[in-house]
């Protein structure tokens, strides 16, 4: 017996050709009897492994993974330099940061390895069930093999991926819930290996399958393949058969890392450091040099007061030099901070946080806030330029609803009802209530159509991946025919009369998106064998009888302009003879081994021809709450809204409208199949000539940027087929590149709709943007599995917890409960982090320049020896404490101005647009700002010091006194500064502010208070004390600082107010907001916000 | 660039470093505190002509008169400099730095006639200046051993490896060590009051309260041996080769002797600048009648004992009274008036701006 049944599995598995990308699988390790010599085949266990180290390896695999990283290895080498080579400063002062740097890093990656590694074991120490011989034995997971059999009990997850051989249901179907996988948390259903015997323990056979791969969404594999971390439901057990085990699930295949986005602030910041290290380069280069020419002056070189060692000359003069050099590199390298990275690290980390903490983002109907999943991007929010979004779930609910159907060209519509005279029809159900235009056959038919073509559960209600689905049952149950549910491939519907229909769940035909349809064939009690086919008007008027089509379109398109989402609703008869080969073929192609998707398809496109067309529904898709305000305030801001949807031109137009993306005035330029039908012509000709005549129209004639006020706003529709035609038609035209042309038009364009798009034509689109010059700033936003593509493509990505399962929210890098949350998302927190991060940036660089340039100025009055100008506490501690704090809580808490008028006034967003605050205008004032204040510095004291006696007791001072006067006013002058640049100063600046210069006087004391045992030299012992004994010290100190200070407060103050109307607005609000206590204030003034946008429109 | 693969967050992509939240959040509504939201209570500054003109005014008001008075100040204090580096044939001390050798024994001592134009009221400062002289170099400022100069008797028999070549002569260690200890300034300056009379009237010189207190009672300590006698605590080492003397002979008196004499402290203190001065006496006054020193003329006796010609230095002896302030400098002065008179412009202009684009931009300060 179990011979044959070996051969059956051998077909349906294997077939004939044992390809190289096939494994062979002995059930149960018993060897088929067919088979010549049994040979284990070596496939790996089924441990997990997601940590990196072990305990013994960390250390170095840990420390040589960080030294990859090249600004590391940088610091290293100054590191070593100063350990290796005689260099002025010591090597704890650059070695204690990277130190901290390296085991901060170290601990962090350490912690979350564990946290794998309990993670790893949890999985792999797990009790599993493998029947082996005919007994229960209880192994760990990671004990797997593949070819072992393993029950699985409800509730539990699949410690593998698994063929089902048995099900504790009778109907041999077991239900799974894929959340861990796809987020998506509705059961699916899926069979047993058709045909297998009852007795598993004495199975014998073998299974061909593909080799690993990681295809996850395609399809969660086929029907009998059960996956590692989906969960078993509503099945008390199940018997399977591991196929794929360990590193080699689908599960382990898809835990990969996505792709790190990197925002335009880094680049700069690698612009600057570019120049920053010229400046180092060039520094050492011209001290080396001065160093060589002053020593070649007689009797400067080795005076008799300050002789060589014996070493030091017999060192060969290149190598001096060289070692010179590296010498000046290091004492001046403090310009490159290895703070900046951990600060801005840190900046970006803990700023996040605001975004998930915004009670703003919360919304009550999920109960869940923003969702964080990158930090990294977060100014990157406050640069976006052109926003991607997705119709479906985003721009609307996808809270779908029945508005209306039409039966055979007559309307029926629910709604009336309530309206209808005769006050008796609410009761007697809706359908009487309607004029009963068709006949009652065709109604019934349509309304049985609506109940069985779906892929709805009920448990506890419906249950759908799609709403549409849910509402068109809904509406079949208004009208009299409810689903009660699918039992065993048995679906019962409750109709009119009370009866309960019952029809047998031959296949499905599920929907893609390629097809846009979907359809179910079933048997009815009587033995029909009917299809029932819903899907888009486009992909079901083609496939049905002509002469029905017409008197159904007009409703379809007057749905559709209504911004209804339609469908047709069709079906077809099927003889026994049509449905063998129907069910054959399915059969066939979907036990293919290659290739199944396409057979699959063949086989459904076959089926699904020469229908019947009964009739069409309507179901209302609302706008998200505040989505036409959201829009209008991003089009405010200067941000091109792009909308990408799979749906029909009409439906995307009318929410266009209702958007107000396109408005009353708007001319629309479309592009699409309907517009390039033109008689005598070709398609491609009429594409060039309406590309040209829509390039003049928008480009050549559009009056200069400068006075775009008055100019037309231009909308430009797209759809799906007519983009490929542009998108490959290119290499063909030479001449006119439509590409150039098709984007040309679409900048300047206030508003791009593009329809009938495909998820990777979405993606497509959007890198074609992002790839544009100027390469323009780029986000995508949507809700289902068809954005997460574009999502992923643009530079943020935005995930909107919608209904269509968390991928997109998964793959995104931030994910918001609603649309309207993306404003203060842009407008507010984008805005801030930009500014923020910009002026971190800039002032980090500014500090280290005006730290550097006293030592590298100092260089020329003491013979270019390499003699640092500050103590190497200084040097250590001025990064990491002196000026790191006021900076970083500047960098979280800086609102310049408040998030309110930030949302009111969207054009402030276009302030901050094209990264202006890090191009190299802004930078190079911080630079001159930083050198300027270095030669106020030094020269200062210089000055002061061309008599040293400054103390009233006639005492003079030495070089570190020189050094701790420099070093305190630079201390003071750039945390001033900072203070000046602080708009919003609350307690936590206040304290950092003030604290940090307490702390550095507190620390200087302390510092030159004791003699320290480990040092060498007491070089600051007292120094500062008798520092400030001295009036002339606090005298220049006070007057340096001020002088330092002086052009920019001049430059706040004279700075022309940012365009009129901010400022205008700024003062308004501001009068506004004295009046009335803040907190009721808000919700209030959001309120108005977008009652004056309605009324100003 | 360095920077981009710093972030450059492991790259073999087992873990994508999330943001806070990451599923922690969820069904969790985020507080409403102030800090959280962002809407901590702040102080809103907003900088317009209007608030900063009177801060300008002040500061002109003020720093103007301290300018002033710093510049008087300055400008009352009398300074008498003098060189006698001895390079030039008419130069007194021409032929002691000729003849200069390290190996002369005796000391070569030449006389400089001058005349102080104002009497000098007050405590007068003598300073010994020299210009090119390389204090600061870092080879020459690492070369000490402050462990040794604080008694450290350790320290004292193997002086650290920074002193070197200035460490030790034939194994025997050098105290002080160092290049800075060896090139102690040695020259010895008197000053002789030439009376109308003829007679030529030794000046009384301090010799103490020129070093910081700190450095003379806490950084700089003598050995401390089982003899009180400084000589024997210093036995077994050597003086530095361009010394005349041992350390335990720099001075008679106990108190300034060894590592605490003052002149060695205040030589120990490295200068900021290769032009420099270092206190060297102090010039008490006597009494509330007479000026400390008179007008008149006087005579400064030098024995040179210090060569700069061979690095192109110069040596100056200043006397110099003091002020609050220090010693003579109008910089301070100077830069109180410019940066007060700056100010005080720029407050006429902005307040000229302010009132011709009118008070628009007087916004004030937003405050919550």
């Amino acid at each position: 017996l179990s011979s044959l049944f070996t051969t059956t599995d051998r077909c349906s598995f294997g077939g004939e050709d044992r390809r190289v990308g096939s494994r062979t699988i002995y059930v149960g390790h018993r060897p088929c009897p067919a088979n010549e010599v049994f040979i284990p085949p070596k496939f790996c266990d089924n441990r997990i492994v997601s940590s990196k180290y072990t305990v013994w390896n960390f250390l170095p695999k840990n420390l040589f993974e960080q030294f990859r990283r090249i600004a590391n290895f940088y610091f290293l080498i100054i590191f070593l330099v100063q350990v290796i080579v005689d260099t002025p400063t010591s090597p704890v002062t650059s070695g204690l940061p990277l130190f901290f740097v390296i085991t901060v890093t170290a601990i962090k990656q350490g912690y979350e390895d564990w946290l794998r590694h309990k993670a790893d074991n949890e999985v792999n120490k797990y009790r599993v069930t493998v029947l082996e011989d005919g007994r229960r034995i209880q192994k760990e997971s990671e004990k797997i093999k593949v070819g072992d059999v393993l029950e699985v009990e409800e509730d539990e997850t699949f410690p593998c991926d698994l063929i089902l051989l048995q099900s504790s249901r009778d109907d041999g179907t077991c239900f799974v819930t894929t959340a861990s996988l796809d987020g998506e948390s509705n059961h699916k259903t899926h069979y047993t290996v058709p045909d297998t015997e009852r007795d598993v323990e004495s199975l014998n056979a073998t299974i061909e399958c593909e080799q690993p791969q990681p295809d996850l969404y395609k399809s969660l594999g086929p029907e009998n393949l059960l996956l590692k971390g989906a969960t078993l439901k509503n099945t008390q057990s199940i018997c399977g058969v591991a196929v794929y085990t360990g590193m080699e699930t689908k599960m382990a295949l898809n835990y990969q890392g996505k792709s790190q986005k990197r925002s335009v602030v880094e680049k700069s910041i690698n612009a600057f450091l570019l120049v920053y290290l010229c400046i180092l380069v060039s520094k050492a280069l011209v001290c080396t040099t001065l160093k060589y020419v002053w020593q070649s002056k007689p009797g400067q070189d080795e005076p008799w007061y300050n002789e060589k060692t014996l070493k030091e000359k017999e060192t060969n003069l290149y190598l001096n030099m060289f070692t010179d050099f590296l010498s000046f590199m290091v004492l001046f390298n403090f310009i490159i901070p290895v703070s900046m990275y951990v600060t801005v690290e840190m900046q970006k980390f803990l700023g996040s946080f605001f975004i998930s903490w915004d009670k703003d983002f919360f919304d009550s109907e999920i109960e869940e806030g923003a969702l964080v999943n990158t930090s990294d991007l977060n100014e990157e929010l406050g640069q976006v330029e052109y926003v991607f979004t997705d119709k479906t779930g985003t721009l609307t609910q996808n809270n779908m609803e029945f508005i209306e159907c039409c039966i055979d060209g007559h309307q029926y519509k629910y709604r009336d009802a309530s309206s209808e005279v005769d006050g008796f029809c609410v009761t007697d159900g809706p359908m009487n209530t309607v004029q009963q235009k068709a006949g009652r056959e065709r109604e019934e038919l349509f309304l049985r159509a609506l109940c069985l073509c779906h892929t709805v559960q009920v448990k506890e209600g419906f249950i759908a991946s799609s709403p549409d689905e849910i509402a068109l049952v809904q509406g079949a149950m208004r009208y009299g025919f409810t689903f009660l549910g699918l039992e065993s491939k048995t679906m019962k519907i409750l109709n009119r009369t009370n009866d309960v229909e019952m029809y047998e769940l031959l296949h499905v035909l599920n929907f893609d998106p390629v097809r846009r349809r979907m359809s179910v064939i079933v048997r009815s009690i009587s033995g029909e064998t009917l299809l029932f086919c819903k899907g888009a008007d486009s992909s079901i008027f083609p496939r049905v009888k002509q002469e029905e089509v017409e008197k159904i379109r007009m409703h379809v398109e007057r749905n559709a302009t209504d911004g209804y989402r339609t469908l047709c609703v069709a079906y077809k008869h099927l003889t026994a003879e049509e449905y063998d080969q129907v069910d054959s073929g399915l059969r066939e192609a979907r036990l293919a081994l290659q290739d199944r998707e396409e057979k699959l398809m063949a086989v459904y496109n076959q089926v699904e021809t020469g229908m019947n067309l009964i009739g069409a529904t309507a179901v209302e898709d609302r706008l998200q709450e505040e989505a036409a305000e959201t829009m209008e305030a991003l089009q405010g801001a200067g941000i091109k809204v792009w909308v990408l949807t799979g749906d029909k031109m009409e439906t995307a137009k009318s929410t266009c409208y209702a958007c107000r993306l396109f408005k009353r005035n708007t001319e629309l330029l479309e592009l699409t199949v309907r517009t390039l039908e033109s008689p005598g012509k070709r398609r491609e000709d009429r594409l060039h000539d309406l590309l040209l005549e829509y390039h003049k129209k928008t480009v050549q004639d559009a009056p200069p940027a400068k006075t775009c006020v008055a100019s037309q706003d231009y909308g430009f529709i797209v759809d799906g087929a007519t983009l490929s035609m542009v998108l490959n038609s290119s290499s063909e035209n030479n001449l006119h590149d439509y590409k150039d042309l098709f984007l040309q038009i679409c900048q300047n364009c206030t508003s791009v709709l593009c329809c009938r798009m495909a998820p990777l034509q979405k993606a497509q689109i959007v890198k074609m943007v992002k790839n544009s010059k100027g390469s323009p700033i780029t986000l995508s936003i949507g809700d289902g599995a068809n954005d997460v593509s574009m999502i992923l493509e643009a530079h943020v990505g935005i995930g909107i917890k919608g209904k269509e399962g968390r991928q997109a929210v998964r793959n995104s890098d931030y994910a918001i409960p609603k649309l309207k949350h993306l404003k203060k998302l842009l407008l507010g927190h984008g805005h801030l982090y930009y500014v923020r991060i910009a002026h971190l940036v800039q002032y980090f660089f500014y500090k280290n320049l005006c730290f550097i340039l006293p030592q590298f100025l100092y260089q020329f009055f003491c013979g270019c020896s390499q003699q640092p100008l500050y103590d190497a506490a200084y040097l250590t501690m001025y990064n990491i404490c002196f000026t790191s704090m006021p900076i970083l809580a500047y960098s979280l808490f800086e609102q310049h101005i408040s998030i309110e008028m930030l949302l009111e006034n969207a054009t402030l967003y276009r302030q901050i647009g094209k990264n202006a605050m890090l191009r190299w205008g802004p930078f190079l004032y911080w630079t001159l700002l930083g050198v300027f204040h270095g030669l106020v510095f030094f020269f200062g004291v210089w000055f002061l010091f061309s008599n040293p006696a400054l103390q009233d007791n006639g005492q003079a001072f030495g070089n570190w006194s020189y050094g701790t006067i420099v070093f305190t006013i630079l201390v003071f002058t750039v945390t001033l500064k900072l203070a000046l640049d602080t708009r919003h100063w609350t307690w936590i600046n206040h304290f950092v502010i003030w604290g940090s210069l307490a702390f550095y006087v507190f620390f200087s004391f302390f510092w030159g208070g004791v003699i320290w045992p480990f040092l060498r030299q007491q070089r600051l012992y007292f120094v500062f004390a008798n520092m400030l004994s001295s009036v002339s010290a606090w005298l220049v100190i006070i007057v340096l600082i001020l002088l330092s200070l002086l052009p920019e407060i001049l430059y706040v103050v004279l700075r022309k107010p940012r365009g009129p109307y901010a400022r205008q607005k700024l003062v308004q609000s501001s009068a506004g907001g004295i009046q009335s206590p803040r907190s009721s204030a808000r919700p209030l003034l959001m309120r108005t916000f977008s009652d004056e946008s309605n009324t100003v429109s | 660039m360095m920077a981009s693969s710093y972030s450059a967050k492991d790259e073999d992509g087992h873990i994508t470093v999330s943001g806070p939240g990451g599923g922690t959040l969820r069904n969790k509504k985020p507080e409403n505190t102030a800090f959280k939201q962002q809407r901590l209570p702040a102080w809103q500054p907003i900088l317009t002509a209007g608030t900063v003109l009177p801060a300008f005014f002040i500061i002109g008001l003020i720093f103007i008169p301290i300018g002033i008075g710093l510049y008087v100040t300055s400008n009352n204090i009398k300074e008498f400099e003098i060189d006698y580096t001895g390079d030039d044939t008419s130069s007194p001390c021409y032929n002691c730095a000729k003849n200069f050798s390290w190996n002369n024994t005796k000391s070569c001592t030449c006389t400089i006639p001058f005349q102080l134009d104002q009497p000098y009221e007050s405590n007068v400062f003598m300073y010994y200046g020299l210009s090119n002289f390389y204090q600061n170099h870092r080879r020459y400022v690492k070369s000490r051993d402050d462990s040794q100069l604080n008694g450290n008797i350790d320290s004292l028999k193997k002086p650290s490896k920074e002193c070197e070549p200035y460490a030790s002569i034939d194994n025997k260690p050098i105290a002080p060590c160092g290049a800075i200890a060896n090139s102690m300034f040695n020259d010895t300056l008197k000053l002789f009051y030439n009376d109308p009379n003829g007679t030529s009237v030794p000046i009384p010189l301090t010799s103490t309260g020129i070093a910081w207190w700190t450095d003379k009672h806490v950084k700089f300590r003598n050995p401390v041996g089982t003899n009180s006698n400084l000589t024997a605590v210093f036995q077994g080492t050597v003086k530095p080769v361009n010394w005349h003397r041992p350390v335990y002979e720099l001075d008679t008196d106990p108190e300034n002797n060894g590592f605490i004499n003052e002149d060695f402290i205040v030589w120990m203190r490295t200068a900021a600048l290769p032009t420099f001065r270092k206190l060297y006496r102090i010039i008490q006054k006597k009494n509330n009648m007479a000026p400390t020193l008179p007008r008149g003329n006087y005579t400064l006796v030098v024995d040179y004992n210090y060569p700069v010609r061979s690095f192109e230095g110069r040596k100056r002896m200043i006397l110099s009274t003091i002020s609050w302030m220090g010693g003579k400098n109008p910089f301070l002065g100077i830069a109180y008036i410019t940066v007060g008179s700056v100010c005080f412009f720029l407050g006429v202009v902005l307040l000229v701006i302010h009132h011709k684009y009118g008070n628009r931009n007087n916004s004030a300060n937003i405050s919550n």
